[in-house]
């Protein structure tokens, strides 16, 4: 097979580049998690199982079940709040519609650092949110909004929701409205209309929303470090943990390994489902 | 048949839901209180306190060269690669295209980590320098993904129609297919902007001693509890800036006669 010039011209820069610094450096941290720790972040010589061995520690499967449990939460109720809202904008007058996806886009520029601490500050012990809990008794005087797995939820989703809606009003937006009163005309009550042509018409839409919260949630770090306790950290923390405080950098490469395994098995599924 | 409320209900609650932390944090840039969140009075000492900061103006000088830098160089390489995944068809070009797509979908946990151990692998010193070649590398796909976009909608006999009436090849370029693209790039670009800028993963993992952008400035300062309320002033102003640059693109944009 020959490759024309022109062509090599065209691809080599966005090719070599991507090359050295996406697909070497993701070997790297392969060839790294089987190599020896030294102290103070050193890497030793030769090879060691040492750091993929660690992965047998007790807390792992329960910090990659935590992982994986609250980026399923999260996107459970990204969905369950975006297809209504993405409804609702494909049902509006273009006029409206283009108005309300500007308000929905805002706040989304403003630093994402910022956004994670104005909601530190929403469920600080004393902010005005815990205040009024425990003013009416639906919060005990010791508990607390914040350092739990439920503020990473709630944080998480308000990070990724407009990522969810944004695919699923594209989708919705082509979506012929006609076929649901088609449906009820031939006698099916709305939940079932809904469920049985809205869903499956608007199923592209619903399958990037899913990735596109799903997979970067798998990675999360500065949400559950900002709003999590100790019991709700996930595996990019005890990453980042790894790296920063222990200085290991073979273990936080065999974490890393860890994650990337996780993060393209949705990706498998997809390709399978495609070929399907 | 009565439409379900649902529907207008949810996205009345979810705008709520997005707004609300905004709105708090405006307020509490000009609440006297340190600390207790109870209103104590107007003040506009923390946006003094906030302009006698010199690191803060160095961390935003930090933010917008490597932001400059990176849109810059992601326009170039992306708008390239675009050209090649649009013009040619072949084993070469399915291997660019899956090497495009996957940083689109690596956790930015990963893509620090990696480019860390790359750059310490390599003996190359954590610096500004390394904050924007990974800047520049996560941008990449971006532009190319949007100046693709561009081109699908692009009619390749505008071209022919101009290299029929004389134009060489490179005229043909400049003259017409630069101009048409010209929007789509400048998105591309306008997008690695932004996402540069708000960057902090990624930039956490590979900055050196000295080379802290804005939202690692923010970060290590919300991190120490340290003037809190300064980190609230600052978030005024940028939301101040972000809202003025809509409201500029919004006039720009809209057509003239209508």
């Amino acid at each position: 097979m020959k490759i024309r010039k022109p062509e090599l011209l065209a691809t080599a820069p966005s090719f070599l580049w991507l090359a050295l610094f996406v697909f070497v450096p993701v070997a790297i941290i392969f060839a790294i998690a089987f190599r020896p720790a030294l102290p103070a972040g050193r890497i030793g010589e030769g090879w060691s199982m040492d750091a993929m061995r660690s992965l047998k520690d007790p807390i792992y499967p329960s910090l990659l079940l935590r992982t994986v449990l609250i980026s399923f939460f999260t996107t459970a109720l990204c969905l369950a709040l975006a297809l209504p809202v993405a409804w609702h904008l494909a049902r509006l007058p273009p006029k409206w519609r283009a108005r309300i996806l500007i308000l929905i886009i805002i706040p989304f520029w403003t630093n994402f650092v910022i956004r994670v601490f104005a909601w530190q500050q929403i469920l600080h012990a004393e902010g005005a949110i815990a205040e009024t809990l425990r003013s009416i008794g639906l919060l005990g005087e010791t508990d607390r909004l914040l350092g739990n797995s439920a503020a990473v939820i709630i944080v998480s989703v308000y990070t990724y929701l407009p990522f969810a809606i944004l695919p699923i009003f594209a989708a919705a937006e082509k979506f012929d409205f006609a076929l649901l009163d088609a449906a009820r005309d031939l006698g099916a009550k709305p939940f079932r209309a809904f469920r049985s042509v809205f869903l499956p018409g608007i199923r592209q839409g619903l399958v990037t929303a899913i990735l596109i919260v799903f997979i970067p949630m798998l990675g999360s770090y500065v949400i559950p470090d900002m709003v999590g306790g100790t019991d709700s950290q996930m595996l990019g923390n005890k990453i980042a943990q790894r790296n920063f405080n222990d200085r290991n950098l073979p273990q936080a490469a065999a974490l890393s390994c860890a994650l990337t395994l996780l993060v393209l098995a949705p990706m498998l599924l997809r390709r399978k489902e495609k070929t399907a | 048949m009565k439409p379900s409320r649902i529907p207008l209900v949810t996205t009345g609650i979810v705008l709520a839901f997005f707004y609300l932390p905004i709105a708090a944090l405006v307020a509490k840039s000009f609440n006297s209180s340190r600390f207790s969140p109870e209103w104590k009075g107007f003040t506009l000492k923390w946006y003094e306190r906030l302009f006698e900061r010199d690191d803060i103006l160095a961390a935003l000088v930090n933010s917008l060269k490597v932001a400059l830098i990176a849109a810059s160089a992601s326009m170039l390489l992306g708008t390239c690669a675009a050209f090649a995944l649009h013009r040619y068809k072949s084993r070469l070009q399915d291997a660019h295209r899956m090497m495009v797509n996957v940083p689109l979908v690596l956790p930015d946990i990963l893509m620090g980590m990696s480019l860390l151990l790359l750059f310490i692998a390599a003996g190359v010193s954590l610096s500004l320098a390394t904050v924007t070649i990974a800047h520049i590398t996560f941008c990449l796909s971006y532009v190319t993904l949007v100046v693709l976009a561009r081109l699908q909608d692009f009619d390749p006999n505008i071209v022919e129609a101009a290299r029929d009436l004389g134009a060489t090849r490179l005229q043909a370029f400049v003259k017409i297919t630069l101009p048409i693209l010209f929007p789509g790039i400048l998105a591309g670009g306008l997008l690695a902007f932004t996402l540069s800028i708000d960057d902090y993963v990624v930039t956490f993992f590979v900055k050196g001693p000295g080379s802290d952008t804005l939202p690692t400035l923010v970060y290590s300062m919300i991190k120490k509890s340290k003037e809190l309320p300064v980190i609230n002033a600052l978030s005024t102003l940028m939301l101040l800036f972000t809202f003025l640059l809509v409201f500029a693109s919004q006039r720009l944009t809209r057509p003239v006669n209508r």
